[in-house]
């Protein structure tokens, strides 16, 4: 059968079950005894094992199968959660994290055993008296009982049917009844159905089912179907196999007895057994399920209904799951759409510059075209929602990374994270996570000092990481701060003379924050040593690249002794901004409104040379000119005389005024590339197509500055 | 005839290709029609600045953003004249993308047989030359072919 269809499925799942375990198994290590934590672990590993089961990847459910008989000890208070077992614990979720991505990119899993990983999880179970190999495993099923009764029950037979059976058991096979519920919040029920049928087939031969099979794989049913199976196994083998089908809520079954059932004869239309209603079935259906490893652990049974339904209500709580009402759609198909609202933009901008040349101007014709203009600038907006989901989904990973820092450097710190629910655009998203991760390395490596330092300067022992996250404008922020031991500019400018990047001149004259700057440039590591932790210096200057790339920028603030702040600003979106049509020598350039922040008319007299370079006194601040024309290699078209237009840009702290001729005035564009072959020079950032039809391009005032 | 043909072109032993002929100056060039996607005539072209003096900015060409090269400059002729018949050829090139080149005219179509192209060698002193992927005779006339990929690719070193 072929189950790839199913493969796209598989593999978001499981990065959501691990990434769950992830976060679960964190929490764990800092409250061992919370048992909401070890249930919710228990769930993930569970679902994670009977994914993998199903999918055919047997080394994956070998070794989820070993953590989840860990976690069901845990739950069962057999064993404590020990630092140890949580290290090992980690390394199996790397493990299957490894699986996870050789399945995504072969379909395969791979051939990694992991031995050594599984019998270190053998030794954690074994080290107290508990015997259990399949005994954990099975315990684990009760759990996902709750309600829902033996629907078989209410299965018509006809007459060849009854036959059937009736023949089985004469050969001594087993015949079983098999109530299936998935749970409310499954988005496929026909594709876990058809699982579900797959995993009973595999065992023995459906006979009836209820919705007929038919319905059921068009998913004409409510929640839960049954099944009449005939069988050579036993019933705890075929409902464990169904259990391992995820997103499964409970499996019910047992032995027919043919008596009980309701046939289409109508001379037995009297039997009672059809009306059984949920309520009164859990204390059959439990036994029914855990009898035979029962014994070993006669305590349990109280505890774990408990727990079970404390998480059951958890999560059936919010009524109608959230879950049904999203949709996934494949981030190509929003690229489309992305790029289909820019041509109705460009369309829409064209219209309005072809309406404004129409002499005698038509009221009607304008109120309509300010009305589309409405309705596409709503549109963009609503697509780029779209398109917006919240960082969490990288940093998610970060404390577990900072945790394992923490053991490999032996440094004590501690990860604090805000605004996880900031959203950006998708593919900035994307990107964004290696430079983080590089931004806390560095921080959790060079930044943060030793213990026995950190004691001299009477700091905690803990070190402190930040990562915020804060939406501001048009743009949003990620700040990454410790309170370790700052940038040491000394020790930077000496780095530099020595790698001969700056001349001594040069350094004696630098501000300490262009001598922190420098180590933005390549192949620059201030690591007395260099650790496996943060490179080699191939860092910092890739994380720069890699976030102007995205068109943000990095900034870093650093006191000595006290800690230092990166900051990151990025833009909420990249295909369309608000620009400021201006006109240099003739040409049309486009400047992003972000940036500027007036517009002012200055007399030629006003203009002051400082250091043999022009600028302007502006309300207390003193702002260097650049002319555009001398940038963009055209002439002015005013005479010397004439005031001056200066577009005021700022870039973080620093100011500045662009000179231009004139100005056309503000517009939605639509960001174009300027092609591959044209090696674009810094500031210019991109082109675009104005209403008329021509192209402009897009000056980057940051790079100007 | 159909039968005909079949005849004629088992009996050529390489491969017929097919050729625009255009004009730069005075001279006939040929550049391989799989490599272009459109002839548009000659529009407005937007400069961009602080590029190399043969990439005449860009264009919009439905919706696309095209860069503009002139091949007279590239060429080191003298700088193009526009008249009626210039025209912007559209080349897709794998490595490099969508670009144009501007050309005097654009005259025909020709097939040619791999037999009647002749290689050049490369280490030609005329920059020019460098250029070519071949030369093809053809109703007695020669035709330079033009390597785009070659053409491309020395952007490094004039730039």
């Amino acid at each position: 059968m072929d189950i790839s269809q199913y493969l796209e499925i598989f593999i978001d799942e499981s990065n959501e079950h691990l990434q769950n375990l992830n976060t679960q198994i964190l929490n764990l290590e800092s409250d061992p005894e919370n048992m909401d934590t070890i249930n919710e672990i228990f769930r993930a590993a569970h679902s994670l094992k009977g994914m993998a089961g199903t999918m055919g990847y047997k080394r994956m459910q070998t070794l989820t199968h070993d953590m989840e008989n860990v976690f069901s000890e845990v739950r069962n208070g057999n064993i404590k959660v020990t630092p140890n077992m949580v290290d090992i614990l980690f390394q199996c979720l790397d493990a299957l994290d490894e699986y996870v991505n050789n399945v995504k990119e072969s379909a395969d899993e791979g051939t990694n055993e992991n031995e050594p990983l599984i019998r270190q999880l053998n030794a954690v179970l074994n080290g107290p008296d508990k015997p259990g190999e399949e005994v954990p495993a099975q315990t684990g099923e009760p759990s996902e009982e709750k309600g829902d009764g033996r629907k078989w029950l209410e299965i018509q037979l006809d007459s060849a049917q009854q036959h059937v059976i009736r023949a089985a058991k004469e050969q001594g096979k087993n015949v079983f009844g098999l109530t299936v519920t998935v749970q409310e919040s499954c988005i496929l029920k026909a594709a876990r159905a058809f699982l579900v049928f797959k995993a009973v087939e595999e065992r023995g031969e459906i006979i009836v089912s209820n919705p007929p099979a038919q319905d059921v794989e068009d998913e004409k049913f409510d929640l839960d179907f049954s099944l009449v199976v005939v069988s050579d196994g036993d019933i705890e083998a075929l409902k464990a196999a169904v259990a391992s089908v995820s997103e499964i809520a409970s499996v019910v079954g047992e032995p027919i007895v043919l008596e009980n059932m309701g046939t289409a004869d109508p001379y037995e239309d009297s039997v009672p057994e059809p009306e059984q209603k949920p309520q009164s079935v859990p204390e059959e259906a439990t036994p029914a399920a855990v009898q035979p490893p029962e014994a070993a652990h006669a305590a349990e049974p109280a505890v774990k209904p408990a727990a079970a339904s404390k998480t059951g209500d958890k999560k059936q709580a919010p009524g109608k799951p959230v879950v049904n009402r999203t949709v996934r759609v494949d981030i190509e198909k929003l690229d489309v759409l992305m790029n289909l609202v820019s041509e109705l933009i460009i369309a829409k901008n064209s219209l309005v510059s072809v309406s404004n040349q129409v002499q005698g101007q038509n009221q009607g014709v304008n109120e309509q075209i300010e009305y589309l203009e409405n309705v596409t600038t709503n549109l963009h907006e609503s697509v780029m929602k779209v398109r917006m989901v919240p960082i969490e989904s990288v940093v998610s990973k970060f404390p577990r990374m900072i945790r394992d820092l923490s053991k490999k450097l032996d440094k004590k710190m501690e990860l604090y994270m805000t605004g996880e629910e900031t959203e950006l655009d998708r593919t900035v998203v994307d990107e964004i996570g290696d430079p983080l991760m590089h931004l806390l390395r560095n921080s959790a490596d060079h930044g943060l000092e030793s213990a026995e330092i950190r004691a001299q300067r009477g700091k905690p022992a803990v070190g402190s990481i930040f990562l915020d996250a804060y939406q501001d404008g048009n743009n949003v922020v990620i700040e990454v701060r410790d309170d370790g031991n700052g940038i040491d500019v000394e020790k930077v400018k000496a780095k530099a003379l020595e790698r001969e990047a700056i001349t001594p001149e040069q350094a004696s004259n630098m501000s300490d924050k262009e001598i922190i700057d420098l180590l933005f440039l390549p192949s620059f590591s201030t690591a007395k040593k260099v650790t496996d932790v943060s490179g080699r210096g191939v860092g910092l200057d890739v994380v720069k690249s890699k976030i102007e790339a995205l068109s943000g920028e990095v900034e870093v603030k650093s006191k000595l002794g006290e800690g230092s702040t990166w900051t990151i600003r990025l833009p909420l979106t990249l295909a369309i901004i608000q620009a400021l049509m201006v006109v240099v020598g003739g040409e049309k350039y486009a400047i992003s409104l972000g940036t500027i922040q007036t517009i002012e008319d200055i007399a030629p007299e006003d203009i002051k040379l400082v250091q043999n370079k022009e600028v302007i006194h502006l309300r207390g601040s003193v702002i260097p000119l650049i002319r555009l024309s001398n940038v963009l290699d055209v002439e002015s078209t005013k005479s010397p005389q004439e005031h001056l237009m200066v577009v005021i840009v700022k870039k973080g702290d620093k100011l500045a005024g662009l000179v231009i001729d004139d100005m056309i005035g503000q517009q939605e564009i639509v960001i174009k590339s300027l092609g591959k072959y044209i090696k674009q020079c810094k500031f210019i950032s991109g082109a675009t197509i104005l209403g008329d039809g021509e192209v402009a391009l897009i000056l980057d005032a940051n790079a100007l500055i | 005839m159909e039968e005909l043909k079949v005849v004629e072109s088992n009996n050529t032993t390489g491969v017929q290709q097919q050729y625009i002929v255009v004009r730069l100056g005075e001279e006939q060039y040929g550049v391989d029609i799989r490599y272009i996607d459109n002839i548009v005539r000659m529009q407005k072209i937007t400069r961009v600045p602080k590029v190399a003096p043969y990439l005449k900015g860009v264009i919009n060409l439905r919706g696309e953003v095209i860069p503009i090269m002139s091949l007279r400059l590239k060429m080191f002729l003298p700088e193009d004249e526009i008249t009626k018949a210039t025209r912007i050829i559209i080349l897709k090139l794998e490595q490099y993308g969508s670009i144009g080149v501007i050309v005097d005219e654009v005259k025909e179509v020709v097939t040619l047989d791999e037999e009647h192209i002749e290689k050049v060698s490369y280490d030609s002193k005329e920059e020019r030359l460098n250029f070519l992927g071949g030369i093809g005779k053809y109703d007695g006339g020669l035709i330079s072919l033009l390597d785009f990929n070659l053409v491309m690719q020395e952007r490094e070193n004039t730039l």
